[in-house]
């Protein structure tokens, strides 16, 4: 029986037209954690999230070798759908996106997409995401009302709460703080550690130290290699690569 | 060479802009006064509700109010649903390609034909080749395909000004290509495709030469979508033309007028209403 939201990677090259942007990525993913992707502009960290909910092939001309297993499973195996794969895999945007729809509409999106969801569940299911992602309390009495009123911090974890409504196995992140303050940040952080205890979690941090304070695990990619990876002490107290200590030194990035 | 200092450019660029648009908003102002001067006066209920007498230089226009909104509703009918389908294809289902390079081409030239070819083609086509005769349909349908490129270009634009951002998180959230367009891209793009219907809506309700090739010019109230019937662009055209009573014309112009105002009007509030119920303004939506 395969591990549930263990995610391996096998010799994974993935490009754009004619650029390169993931080489040969070979790496295993365990759950419950939180696996920090580090690296600086352009080293294929997004690419990396959307190829694991493979967001990717909405672009045109994109191609990959090698495998991602999810749960065992090859995801760009003949019999994967796709709508199923991003349901397990959930995504969060580097932007708070929500559709311009109430805050309620927001979470239930994607159990209403998703086949035989009973709607005497909805609100359950809405108000267990909302609270997941420490929301509830401050939309409990606007549940209908617009998500666009929503402040940013709220706004984003709104987003994290309709990705939980999904009920996924993998959470991605995709610096999803890069536009908030220092208390919503926080308050983030402090859901994504609860978070981990259910889910494996793919984080691309919004800087070196956010990696510090939440992650289990880091892996450092630069030009989409994948040049070290390993515990979070290990990396940031004894990297075994050069480049490794000199982004996390700051010497660029 | 003399130079203007660009002070004065600016001056006169401003000055130009202003009286352009002043001009356009007089002659609109200047059209609707003189037919709503000449008309409104002869605007009685009993107008709007009798049948025309004496070949229309008495009595009301009723049979061509129905007439009107039935054959407008017909070419809308049809040709909403297959505009915004045309706009879903271009947009959502295929990239720029040969394909849609030669569907965007042929709307462009359909756009560009003047009206009486279209009344021609009805004629040979619905009227007699499909039997039709001079009736609603025929006429609806003739008008359908002449909106069809209006409702197109705007669907495509409304869905154009979409974020990719709304797709991207729609299909993240695990919906299929269908339910993306149906539940994200449609919803959001309605107000802009309201518009193109709305002018194909005005512009069915003001046609003369494709609808009266098409549709007849019987006054008789209709019975059913196979009734020839006149609308009230044509009853003004034949009352004016035929020099049977410029007052009757008048007055037919006024309420054509009327119709189109109420129409938009009546848009407008549903969009609206629309907007504010999807995106949960109200406290209970």
């Amino acid at each position: 029986m395969p591990e549930k939201g263990k995610i391996i990677l096998q010799q994974f090259n993935f490009s754009y037209g004619d650029s390169c942007a993931l080489k040969e990525i070979n790496l295993k993913i365990r759950r419950n954690q939180i696996f920090a992707v580090l690296g600086p502009a352009r080293s294929g960290k997004t690419t990396l999230l959307k190829c694991l909910n493979r967001l990717t092939d909405l672009i045109f001309g994109t191609t990959h070798t090698g495998q991602i297993f999810i749960d065992g499973q090859d995801i760009y195996g003949p019999v994967v759908y796709r709508p199923d794969l991003r349901r397990r895999v959930g995504m969060v945007f580097d932007l708070p996106i929500p559709l311009p729809l109430s805050i309620f509409e927001n979470v239930a999106f994607g159990p209403r997409v998703r086949e035989n969801t009973p709607k005497s569940q909805l609100k359950e299911i809405v108000e267990k995401a909302l609270r997941a992602a420490v929301l509830w309390d401050e939309v409990k009495d606007r549940l209908f009302t617009s998500a666009l009123r929503l402040s940013g911090g709220q706004q984003q974890r709104l987003c994290i709460a309709r990705v939980l409504a999904l009920e996924p196995e993998v959470i991605l992140l995709d610096e999803p703080c890069s536009g908030l303050d220092p208390i919503s940040t926080a308050s983030i952080e402090g859901s994504l550690t609860r978070l981990k205890e259910k889910y494996t979690i793919i984080l691309v941090p919004h800087n070196i130290q956010q990696a510090s304070r939440v992650a289990d695990r880091v892996g450092f990619f630069l030009e989409g290699k994948l040049v070290e990876e390993g515990t979070a002490f290990d990396i940031f107290t004894r990297p075994q690569d050069k480049r490794t200590e000199d982004y996390i030194s700051g010497k660029f990035g | 060479m003399a130079t203007i200092s660009r002070y004065a450019t600016q001056r006169l660029a401003k000055g130009s802009i202003y009286v352009a648009a002043f001009l356009t908003l007089a002659v609109m102002v200047w059209i609707l006064y003189q037919v709503l001067r000449e008309g409104l006066p002869l605007l009685h209920l009993n107008f709007f509700l009798e049948s025309p007498r004496e070949m229309g230089r008495a009595g009301g226009i009723f049979p061509t109010i129905i007439g009107t909104l039935v054959l407008t509703a017909v070419a809308v009918i049809i040709a909403t649903p297959l505009g915004v389908g045309t706009a879903v294809f271009l947009r959502e289902y295929t990239r720029e390609s040969r394909v849609s390079r030669i569907i965007r081409f042929g709307t462009d030239c359909l756009a560009g034909v003047p009206s009486i070819i279209f009344g021609l083609f009805g004629f040979v086509f619905f009227v007699i080749y499909l039997g039709m005769g001079w009736s609603i349909l025929s006429g609806g349908l003739t008008m359908a395909i002449m909106i069809l490129p209006t409702i197109i270009c705007t669907a495509e634009e409304a869905i154009k000004a979409i974020p990719h951002s709304y797709r991207e998180v729609s299909f993240a959230l695990g919906s299929t290509r269908w339910q993306t367009v149906t539940k994200v891209v449609l919803p959001n793009a309605i107000p802009g495709i309201l518009t193109g219907v709305l002018l194909g809506v005005g512009r069915s309700v003001g046609e003369t030469a494709a609808v009266i090739l098409t549709a007849g010019s019987s006054f008789l109230l209709p019975t059913s979508l196979f009734s020839p019937v006149r609308t009230m662009a044509i009853h003004f055209y034949i009352l004016a033309r035929e020099g049977i009573s410029m007052e009757m014309a008048y007055a037919t112009g006024a309420a054509l007028i009327l119709m189109i105002l109420t129409i938009n009007a009546a848009a407008n509030w549903l969009l609206h209403r629309y907007v504010r119920k999807m995106e949960g303004k109200t406290a209970n939506a």
